[in-house]
């Protein structure tokens, strides 16, 4: 019995078509499929909410997609120790961890936690609690060979083998399908604060200076930049009632802003209409990239932001802003792009190390059959 | 000529006599690194003084076909920097500049011999410093860290070694210096720094290291509480990482560690404890003030029969000198001792620390207790005597009992002291084959001939074989991508 179902016209890849569609319920099922998709010599590409299947270069080829929205639920939440498993298709909205909480904002809504993971995607609170790799401690996948691994475990504190959860961490699904993934817990926070202020761009680093000089240990250090005008700085604390109003009110001082409990519109979310870059620089430049003429978004406080850069002019944008963040010591990635930019920009930008991140895929994945094409370099 | 001496008077040659070390009762200093009972002179000790010099040695390596095995100041304690007779030891003591202190960009970068300590002295004029702070600290390498993926106290709060590095420069096991990661946060492509950091100097030798700085926390308040038993100290533990907070550092001690202790460095820890917790918070002062008052009614509700709070930083460091110097301390009441490194789940703490008592009581050997309690990793100190016949096997075998326990509460044969060549045969008890084998392929991609300290992580040698290459129509070839 064929493991797998006829796709239907919605089951593209970036444009590509699908012949299949598999929906496996558990990493054995899933196991299963892929040993038939090698004995059928199938091209994979996996397929979570589906939020983010349009980023990276389009499939050279494609057959099956394995479809995570049955592998869904919490395998495992030990409060006590203050960590979860989770199985790759879980919704990371919604998620009810009773008063803790797994501390990986997703800037999309509609995410799951394999996407969030193989995307390596984050969001303001990053500057606290990290990020996807950070926050994972264990990870089960199925290779493109069809067998199952294990790396790191349920415990937060492991230095047994190699960390192969951090190399499936931001692996666009090249290196094979995870299908559990283990994270360190946070108890959720009582109170918090956010202190905005709005200035002029050449104002931002010099309160982003202060905003460090400050011992106010924020969960998030986001500006907001639209194309033209001020910059909206806002600052989050996250603790007790008498220490959230202490670090707030110190930051107002310094920030000659206000405290509220409103998130603003843009908190969180992307400021993309179709062209969507990935920033990344050194803290001390991030002001460097506030002066492009494009709207910036993102954690100030961490080097990570993302960009809106117009359709007409992304070729020109995507260049002046990838030397920006290169001559920074940084980098620009275009995330995602209707289909004519794609073809005139490089989307992932100078990469270094690819020799090895090819000796890595060739050997999980000697055939090339998972997303190829999809990566940085043709990966 | 054996291979080793072409290969030493190739090095002697292009980098300089001062180099090498190959005179026998010099070559004997590196036979250990702290695990000393595994010993092997190295074939040759290479010290080079740049990252351009290591490399070349490791390519002078490869092509004699030489293991070779990276050495930062040799205070591992799972036998990972352990010589091989055969090969070269290329130790990085000579390569201790900081190169970098960033505090615009938190981050330094320093070179791989440079003493983790001084990383944040570097740093804390400035108002940061380097969070990972192993018991080690005054002594161990950056690049020591980075290969164990070293903790530290503090990794409760602040993560591991992995959680602050951001870039390295490493010699691959072909001798090519390639850049991972980097000064910015997230580099594209795959996370192969990810990888590296906990890779034990099997995945090549980091030359340059670029780290995170982390501002200094506005308080810190530290709280000694005495205990009748470990499991009064295990619920108090308990207690208050269900109430929410997320202390910097709980560690605990057990009553034999406590007695080492005090005849070692007269700590003054309150008499007639079963258990000491060290609870430390940092953090901005209003917080930090409002859950300290937490945490001491969570000890006194628990049980804590005396509460001393820090009043100073001498105090502090008073708290903390009994329990940082807690392994060598064993030795004022125990001849010879094993330092053992596991993790359990921490909520099985209580039930755990019986068992290990039942063990302890069966095979008539002490256990001395010291452990990371906020995030279960246990350091058992098995005390022996090598001089009575016998005792060396118990103890190994109470050791070995304890990382069963470790492994049937679901836990990890080690936290933080790696697995190097000690405990390569407990990987299988973890890991299934085809996890070992998955962990392998990653070894096969940046070391196919199997040069970079051989012998270490993997229970068994294994080879790699070539990969079967496939080309499809309309696959670029690397040609084509350049
Ligand atoms: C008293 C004492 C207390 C300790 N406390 C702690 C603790 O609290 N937490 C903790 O995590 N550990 C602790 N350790 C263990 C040890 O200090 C750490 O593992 C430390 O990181 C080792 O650093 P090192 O420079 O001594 O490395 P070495 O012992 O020289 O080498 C360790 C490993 O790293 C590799 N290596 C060294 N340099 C490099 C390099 N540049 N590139 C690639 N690989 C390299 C070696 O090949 C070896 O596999 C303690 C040890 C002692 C003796």
């Amino acid at each position: 019995m064929a493991l797998w179902t006829d796709a239907t016209d919605a089951d593209t890849v970036a444009g590509v078509p699908a012949r299949f569609v598999a929906a496996p319920a558990s990493t054995e099922e899933a196991a299963a499929v892929l040993r038939d998709a090698v004995r059928d010599d199938l091209a994979v590409v996996v397929r979570g909410g589906g939020t983010k299947l349009d980023w990276g270069m389009p499939p050279r080829r494609l057959d099956l997609i394995v479809d995570t929205r049955r592998l869904t639920g919490v395998v495992e939440h030990a409060a006590g120790d203050l960590i979860v498993v989770l199985r790759a298709g879980t919704p990371l909205d919604g998620l009810d961890l009773a008063g803790q909480q797994l501390a990986l904002d997703s800037p999309v809504p509609g995410a799951t936690v394999g996407g969030a993971v193989a995307t390596a995607t984050s969001g303001p609170r990053r500057q606290l609690y990290g990020t996807a790799r950070d926050l994972l401690i264990g990870m089960t996948v199925v290779r493109p060979d069809g067998r199952v691994a294990h790396a790191g475990g349920k415990v937060v504190k492991n230095v047994a083998g190699y960390d192969l959860g951090k190399l499936f961490t931001g692996s666009y699904g090249t290196l094979g399908l995870i299908t559990e993934c283990a994270f360190r817990l946070h108890p959720r926070p009582g109170v918090s604060a956010l202190v905005l202020r709005t200035a002029p761009a050449t104002e931002i680093g010099a309160l982003l200076a202060a905003v460090r000089a400050e011992q106010v240990v924020p969960s998030a250090v986001e500006i907001d930049a639209p194309a033209e005008g001020p910059v909206t700085l806002a600052v989050l604390v996250e603790g007790t009632a008498t220490g959230v109003r202490d670090r707030a009110a110190r930051l107002e001082k310094v920030l000659g802003g206000q405290a509220t409990d409103e998130f603003p519109s843009w908190w969180g979310r992307y400021p993309w209409d179709r062209v969507g870059m990935k920033l990344t620089v050194p803290l001390s430049h991030v002001p460097d990239l506030l002066t492009a003429g494009v709207a910036i978004r993102g954690s100030a406080g961490t080097g990570v932001l993302y960009a809106d850069a117009p359709v007409e002019s992304a070729p020109t944008v995507v260049e002046r802003l990838r030397a920006t963040a290169v001559r920074a010591g940084g980098h620009a990635v275009v995330l995602t792009a209707p289909q004519p930019v794609r073809e005139i920009v490089d989307m992932w930008g100078p990469v270094a190390g690819l020799t090895l991140m090819r000796r890595v895929k060739d050997r999980f994945d000697p055939g090339h059959r998972f997303a190829p094409g999809r990566f940085v370099g043709g990966i | 000529m054996t291979t080793l001496d072409v290969l030493a008077a190739r090095l002697r040659a292009e980098l300089g006599a001062d180099r090498i070390v190959n005179d026998r009762q010099e070559l004997r200093t590196y036979e250990c690194d702290g695990l000393a009972h595994y010993k092997v002179i190295p074939g040759l000790v290479v010290l080079p003084r740049d990252a351009a010099e290591c490399a070349r040695t490791v390519r002078a390596c490869v092509e004699a076909g030489v293991p070779f095995v990276a050495r930062g100041s040799g205070t591992g304690l799972s036998g990972g920097a352990l010589p091989h007779a055969e090969g070269v030891l290329i130790v990085t003591s000579k390569m201790r500049a900081i190169v970098e202190v960033a505090p615009d960009d938190e981050r330094a970068v320093v070179e791989p011999g440079v003493i983790n300590l001084h990383v944040t002295r570097a740093a804390t004029p400035h108002g940061y410093y380097y969070a990972p702070d192993p018991s080690s600290q005054q002594i161990c390498s950056i690049g020591g860290n980075v290969a164990e993926n070293s903790g530290g106290a503090h990794c409760l709060k602040y993560g591991f070694t992995t959680n602050h590095v951001t870039g390295a420069q490493v010699v691959t096991p072909d001798g090519e210096l390639v850049e991972l990661g980097g000064r910015a946060p997230d580099t594209p492509g795959y996370d192969l720094l990810g990888a590296f950091v906990g890779s034990e100097g099997t995945l090549g030798i980091a030359t340059r290291v670029t780290v995170r700085l982390t501002r200094l926390p506005e308080s810190v308040r530290t709280l000694l509480a005495a205990f009748p038993s470990t499991d009064q100290a295990g619920a108090a533990t308990s207690a208050i990482i269900a109430a929410g907070v997320v202390p910097a550092a709980i560690e605990m001690m057990d009553a034999l560690a406590i007695e080492a202790a005090e005849a070692a460095v007269a700590c003054g820890y309150p008499a007639g404890a079963g258990a000491v917790l060290i609870v430390e918070l940092d953090g901005p002062a209003a917080e930090v003030g409002a859950q300290f008052d937490q945490v001491t009614a969570l000890c006194e509700a628990n049980g804590a029969f005396e509460l001393r709070i820090a009043a100073d930083p001498a105090e502090r460091a008073l708290f903390w000198k009994g329990r940082k110097s807690a392994f060598a301390a064993v030795g004022r009441i125990s001849p010879d001792y094993i330092v053992q490194d596991g993790v359990i789940p921490r909520t099985a703490l209580p039930e755990v620390l019986h068992r290990i008592g039942e063990v302890s009581r069966a095979h008539g050997v002490r256990v001395a207790n010291v452990f990371h309690a906020g995030d279960g990793n246990l350091h058992p100190l098995v005390l022996f005597d090598d001089a009575v016949p016998g005792e060396a096997e118990r103890a190994e075998e109470v050791s070995g009992a304890i990382i069963d326990l470790c492994i049937e509460y679901g836990g990890s044969i080690t936290g933080e002291h790696g697995v190097g060549m000690d405990k390569a045969r407990y990987m299988p008890r973890m890991f299934t084959d085809d996890d070992l084998e998955t962990m392998h392929l990653l070894r096969c991609a940046f070391d196919p001939a199997g040069l970079a300290n051989p012998g270490k992580i993997f229970p068994t040698p294994r080879l790699c074989g070539e990969v079967p290459r496939r080309h499809r129509a309309g696959e670029p070839t690397p040609a084509d991508l350049f």
